[in-house]
């Protein structure tokens, strides 16, 4: 039952984005020209991230992870 | 939520609450969103048809003017090819009916994405009629109440076959015209076969070179073709908004003509009744005092009012409280609350008897056929009580109740409704493209018909659905629309008001009965 539900919700989401982005107007090779488009664009945007997101989430993080470590050595060596 | 009264406290005798609800930010953004689609779209299907890839359905210069101007490069040729076509089967659809409160629609089918259209021969049957402005109920088909109609069509027949000032005058218009002036309480009238002509006929015949109009925003394409048509000089003042209209007279009576600087030979403010794209009712009592202190005319055009609004349905003026000899030019039409065709102008004698000798519609065009005519009388008789019942009183009460039930619910549901809380004319604003034509489909899947406006009609981020309440609509038939537009309103996300009040007031109305108990 539960997936009869999340069927009919996931329908009106595609019914939403029908209409507001108007291809509910499109005869049906424009709407899969269109779609083709948004899928390809969507896969690049993933795909992208999927590549580069982690090696820059690791730099951010040895960068930050440096400048306190730093500091917190530079502390420790003062109060001696 | 807009609620006049502080400044001009005096002036209004009840007050006047008007709703112009901006939606939220989003809104505006998709809907930007889903034009900008719909035009990259049309830019391929043009760039398609120039280059013979798709068939070219539309009108299109011949070969031989291709290097002649463009006829059919701008936007407005542009919209209608790519975005009105889609959507087009939401308008001009035939009824087999008389349009009361419920009509009969013929089916039509298209089979090439609405370039044209073929009757399949049934009929649906019973549509709920939420967009004819039969405001009062008089488009009926009652053979009783018809009688006077039938046999003045058996003595006059239906042609006049020529125009006011030949031989085309009748005992029924004089008659007629009487009527409508003790209708409106004042001194003459005069009667036009067309509502539309009446305005753009006429205006010409009352200012001309060397004028000055002063015309409202919204004004409806018949004044504003008159106002053209008259060579007068033309301003425009925002809608509804006296505080533009006082700076455009100050200016106007300062400043003169633009390089003579002489003044003005006359000032003439048109306004309508009711605008009937917005709901919206005329500031009346501001704009006469308006008018007053700075020697102005005015034109009001009660096309939708009359007959809709008032206590005895005499129209804003009477809404208002005010007197008739307040407003230069009345004029009004008899398509809407009376369930014919055609159009009036009452005022002062004078004005009257110079429009039936200056007047292009009484030179040239047919006068009013009389079966029409008697329609208008019967009507009018009805609505003042002259035919010893109080059958009009009961319409203009049943339309005001009608009206004010309809737009509390609406409210109360959360749509975003303008105009005032008074007007039987309630657009509930759509704004996305993509949601004008599933709007009007599904409503016709539940048999209902409502009538979708879009660019051309209203600014272009701001399309709606407009539905005309009438006095002829029975509780059980608003309560069906009220429902449905409930389901679609949920369904296509339509409740965008911020405002709305309870969203379940049957629990409100409950808990009341038990504290009475």
């Amino acid at each position: 039952m539960d997936f009869k539900s999340m069927k009919n919700y996931l329908y009106w989401l595609y019914c939403q984005f029908e209409l507001i982005t108007c291809s509910y107007l499109m005869e049906p090779w424009e709407k899969l020209l269109f779609y083709t488009f948004n899928i390809a664009m969507l896969v690049t945007v993933l795909y992208t991230a999927y590549i580069f997101v982690p090696g820059h989430v690791s730099a951010a993080f040895d960068f930050f992870l440096r400048l306190f470590g730093n500091q917190h050595e530079n502390t420790v060596s003062v109060v001696k | 939520l807009q609620k006049n009264g502080i400044s001009n406290g005096t002036l209004y005798k009840k007050t006047f609450i008007e709703h112009f609800e901006q939606a939220p930010m989003y809104v505006a953004v998709l809907t930007f969103l889903g034009f900008g689609v719909g035009t990259v779209f049309g830019y391929l299907r043009d760039f398609m048809r120039a280059w013979g890839l798709e068939k070219r359905n539309i009108a299109t210069e011949r070969e031989q003017q291709k290097d002649f101007v463009p006829l059919y490069q701008d936007f407005e040729n542009f919209y209608t090819r790519n975005l009105y076509m889609r959507i087009r089967d939401n308008w001009n659809r035939p009824i087999c009916s008389v349009p009361g409160p419920q009509f009969d629609l013929m089916e039509r089918v298209t089979d090439d994405y609405n370039w044209t259209f073929r009757f399949t021969g049934r009929i649906i049957k019973n549509v709920i009629n939420m967009g004819s402005y039969n405001y009062l109920g008089f488009a009926e088909t009652d053979v009783n109440a018809l009688k006077t109609v039938t046999t003045e069509l058996q003595k006059y027949g239906t042609g006049i076959c020529s125009t006011r000032q030949e031989m085309g005058t009748l005992d029924k218009h004089v008659e007629l015209e009487n009527l409508v002036a003790k209708f409106l309480g004042v001194e003459d009238a005069m009667v036009f076969g067309m509502g539309f002509a009446t305005n753009s006929m006429n205006i010409p015949a009352l200012v001309g070179k060397g004028c000055l109009i002063l015309s409202d925003e919204l004004n409806h394409t018949s004044l504003v073709l008159g106002a053209r048509l008259s060579g007068a000089t033309i301003r425009i003042f925002k809608h509804n908004n006296m505080q533009s209209l006082e700076t455009l007279l100050r200016d106007a009576i300062i400043y003169g003509q633009p390089r003579s600087h002489r003044a003005w030979r006359k000032i003439i403010i048109l306004v309508e009744g009711i605008y009937s794209m917005e709901g919206s009712i005329v500031r009346l009592p501001e704009i006469v005092s308006l008018k007053k202190k700075y020697k102005a005319y005015l034109y009001l055009d009660e096309a939708h009012s009359i007959g809709a609004v008032g206590a005895t349905g005499r129209g804003v003026v009477e809404y208002f409280g005010m007197s008739p000899d307040d407003v230069d030019v009345l004029m009004g039409t008899f398509t809407k609350s009376f369930g014919a065709a055609g159009g009036y102008i009452a005022g002062k004698k004078e004005l009257v008897d110079f429009l039936r000798t200056h007047s292009h519609s009484a030179v040239y065009a047919t006068s009013m056929c009389p079966p029409v005519a008697e329609q208008i009388i019967r009507a009018m008789k009805c609505l003042m009580g002259l035919d010893g019942t109080t059958q009009g009183l009961q319409r203009v009460r049943q339309l005001g109740k009608n009206t004010r039930y309809f737009r509390r619910r609406l409210h109360e549901m959360g749509f975003i409704i303008y105009g005032n809380d008074d007007s039987p004319v309630v657009p509930l604003l759509l704004y996305m493209p993509g949601k004008i034509g599933a709007f009007a489909r599904r409503m016709l899947q539940k048999n209902i018909g409502v009538v979708v406006v879009g660019f051309p009609a209203t600014p272009i981020t701001e399309s709606r659905a407009r539905f005309c309440v009438s006095a002829a609509h029975t509780r059980e038939m608003l309560d069906t629309v009220l429902n449905a537009l409930d389901e679609l309103g949920d369904f296509l996300q339509l409740k965008y008001s911020r405002y709305s009040k309870s969203s379940h007031p049957e629990l409100y109305e409950e808990s009341r009965l038990e504290l009475e108990d």
